[in-house]
């Protein structure tokens, strides 16, 4: 009896013992989250006047960060594809807002540094690096548009004379508030790519700070409560999983501690392996095929944020009966026209379209060729196909617009677009000026005349991972004319389009020949039968 | 009238068995297909692999049987009355004329059924099983380093599938209809219901056999 009482005890004791690291309180809670305490550091203890003096406080104790992001795609927003293209928002034209170049003190109030505002800009200055964008907890950091990357530490009226006051953040209370990245600080930018909240990616927006489960099961606030960095897991500052060189298929399995990995971290491959289906086992034989964003991302846009999903620039520029610039709002209250950006098509819990895609993107750059056709032109464009062995058949939002282009030279139009000048788009409504300005911010001919030309662009869906109850059911694809109706070279079961016709005609001929035969023959017994009596 | 006993237990049990399961894989197996829907994708397919798995492991107890019992010769073709077989289901049936076969235990299948079922044993069956089990095991052929079926297309092997099932199909309605050509309509199912087939005269027989036989219904 004693030694059951014993047993008994020693069995609790393990069951019921606190793992290591767990706390038993939040004070404790707290301790056990950080070696240092913020507050207590002599130099946070000012008042800063400007980000780049937070900056160097940093730069006392973390001598190294500046340098490590110096080498980040958030830093240069520069890459080079395994092809040889120079990608990166530096570079690149898209068809939401088009590009950077000539708009810098606009766009780079997202850039990770502090007067980015033409190219002038120094990237080797080490007290330009914004620390506090990512690492900010209070929640009240700001960057304001138009200031290129810079804060506002006084009141200030912006832009000068329109009467709107910038309002000064606390650097010093935000300072001493730093801690690791979460998803609102990621999200500050992310989100609201494309110029607001969920325009570009479709995939992300500010839904996503904190989630349902419905909407992200690893997201999940109440639950997995996963913030961005659990994927992407940073290196020294090197945040892995950038869309400029995805990985479409991942061949490995699930990760191993202690284990040395050179490849990606944020596939769901790398937790969940290659077989992570447990019940139903035949879904593993997907696998080989199917990137597990197909069925796992339903459809996108589903955080009650809309999307853009085309975009018609030239239609931009109408003013209004008052003479004021023209806006529409559709039934929802969503912006589908203004003056300053033309038609908009927006869209909620959108199906995704669906494509083989090896992780190669092809981009249409500034100094290429295009042409008007029939066909839209893709600025950019995965590539792939059955039978190359690298791809799987992967979600995308294909935006869709119509933008500015150099009929003559026949190069996609640089706009610019923001700025207090006489030739911003947006002040003046003149295409012609805004061209020639944003074509000689990056030293390209411009015949003078402007045009619009259709485009597509290609965007990788992978955030809002339903929980599998949500996930596609088997005759969403396996049916004619289902989610994956137009992926060439796969025999899909169940979809009328991969049948041989000639082996359906024959074979339902062949049954329905011998029936009418032996129907034939029963009828002449019948008749013989009913003869004899 | 004589009675013989033709169908024995684990025949009939065989043959019906195996009849339920091959008309429930047409019906889940042409919704896989694309051809309608009936119970919703993934129970069909589902269930056609549970149901696949069934009639493989009631078709090895029936080889087991076939072998063990000798019941395999009754699938020996013979050229022996083939025309005359032919000619009774194409001119002798309507005319009135008497069936020049009569089943006996050691024959039970006229020579034109012989054909049919050792086509069906032979070529389709075989044709279904190969072809669903390359198609279950797609991924794993996929992977296996042999390389004359490491290629093979999904869409291939579901081609060679889809026309089994046809004839199948085929075969089934002629065989249905075939059912009723006995003396009375009804007369083939009911003796693949009780095992005994009512016949017209005396049927020429074992005197050994029909005793076995009766005392094997018997117990």
């Amino acid at each position: 009896m004693r030694t059951g009482i014993f047993m008994l005890a020693l069995a609790a004791s393990i069951l019921f013992a606190p793992g290591a690291h767990s706390a038993s309180d939040p004070a404790t809670d707290k301790l056990l989250k950080s070696t240092s305490d913020h507050t207590k550091f002599k130099a946070l203890q000012q008042d800063f006047a400007s980000g780049p003096e937070v900056t160097k406080a940093c730069l006392g104790c973390h001598t190294e960060a500046a340098k490590q992001i110096h080498k980040t795609e958030h830093w240069k927003w520069e890459y080079t594809s395994p092809e040889g293209q120079l990608l990166g928002k530096k570079n690149v034209i898209n068809n939401f807002c088009t590009s950077v170049a000539s708009n810098e003190a606009a766009c780079n109030s997202c850039h990770v540094g502090y007067g980015w505002k033409d190219d002038s800009f120094d990237f080797t200055s080490e007290v330009s690096v914004d620390c506090l964008v990512c690492h900010d907890t209070t929640g009240n950091y700001r960057k304001p548009a138009g200031l290129a990357g810079n804060v506002v530490t006084r009141d200030m009226e912006f832009p000068p004379g329109s009467g709107k006051i910038l309002k000064a953040i606390d650097l010093k209370k935000i300072a001493q508030s730093v801690a690791k990245t979460s998803r609102d600080t990621c999200g500050a930018c992310h989100f609201y790519g494309g110029g607001g909240d969920g325009v570009k990616h479709g995939d992300m927006d500010s839904s996503l700070a904190a989630p349902e489960k419905e909407l992200d099961v690893h997201m999940d606030a109440l639950g997995l409560n996963f913030s961005c960095a659990t994927c992407h897991m940073t290196k020294g500052h090197q945040v892995p999983g950038s869309r400029y060189a995805p990985t479409a298929q991942d061949k490995g399995g699930a990760r191993v501690r202690g284990k040395e990995y050179k490849t990606n971290p944020t596939t769901c491959q790398s937790c969940h392996g290659q077989a992570p289906h447990k019940k139903i086992a035949k879904l593993n034989d997907h696998t080989d095929k199917v990137a597990c964003q197909t069925c796992h991302v339903p459809t996108y846009a589903r955080g009650g944020v809309a999307t853009k999903l085309s975009w018609d620039w030239s239609t931009a520029g109408k003013m209004g009966p008052d003479g004021k610039p023209l806006t529409k709002k559709d039934a929802k209250g969503h912006v589908i026209y203004t003056a300053a950006k033309g038609d908009f098509v927006l869209g909620e819990n959108v199906v995704p379209e669906y494509l083989w895609f090896n992780g190669r993107v092809r981009y249409t750059l500034q100094r290429d060729k295009v042409e008007k056709s029939s066909y839209p032109t893709r600025i950019n464009h995965f590539e792939g196909s059955a039978r190359d062995g690298k791809s799987l058949i992967w979600p995308v939002k294909i935006m869709r617009g119509k933008q500015a282009y150099d009929p003559v030279n026949k190069t996609l139009a640089v706009l610019h677009m923001a700025g207090n000048d006489d030739t911003a788009f947006w002040t003046n409504f003149n295409w012609e000026k805004a061209v020639a300005t944003g074509m000689a911010s990056v030293g390209t001919p411009f015949s003078g005349k402007v045009d619009f030309l259709e485009t597509e662009s290609s965007w990788p869906l992978t955030h809002m991972v339903a929980p599998a109850k949500d996930a596609l059911r088997c005759h969403q694809c396996h049916k004619a004319n289902g989610r994956l109706e137009k992926v060439p070279d796969i025999y899909i079961p169940g979809r009328a389009s991969d049948h041989a016709a000639w082996l359906d005609s024959a074979g339902w001929a062949l049954a329905l020949l011998t029936l009418l035969g032996v129907l034939g023959h029963g009828l002449g017994r019948v008749l013989v039968t009913m003869r004899k009596k | 009238m004589a009675r013989i006993y033709i169908f024995k237990r684990f025949e009939r049990f065989w043959h019906w068995a195996q009849a339920a399961l091959i008309i429930f894989m047409l019906l889940t197996g042409f919704e896989i297909h694309g051809s309608y829907a009936l119970l919703g994708w993934e129970k069909a397919a589902d269930l056609h692999t549970t149901a696949a798995w069934t009639l493989i492991g009631l078709w090895l107890f029936a080889i087991f049987w076939h072998f063990t019992t000798g019941e395999w010769k009754q699938y020996i073709p013979t050229s022996k009355n083939v025309i005359a077989v032919a000619n009774y289901y194409s001119v002798g049936i309507f005319t009135g004329a008497a069936h020049p076969f009569r089943a006996t235990q050691l024959s039970k299948h006229n020579p034109l059924q012989r054909l049919a079922y050792l086509l069906v044993k032979l070529f389709i069956n075989p044709l279904i099983w190969v072809s669903g089990l390359a198609y279950l095991y797609y991924n794993e052929l996929g992977a296996s380093k042999i390389a004359a079926i490491g290629g093979l297309e999904l869409g291939s092997i579901a081609l060679v599938h889809t026309a089994a099932a046809f004839m199948m199909l085929a075969f089934l309605i002629g065989h249905l209809y075939l059912s009723s050509t006995g003396h009375t309509p009804l007369a083939h199912i009911k003796a693949m219901i009780t095992g005994w087939e009512d016949q017209d005269e005396p049927a020429q027989k074992s005197p050994a056999g029909e005793s076995r036989a009766r005392a094997a219904a018997a117990s």
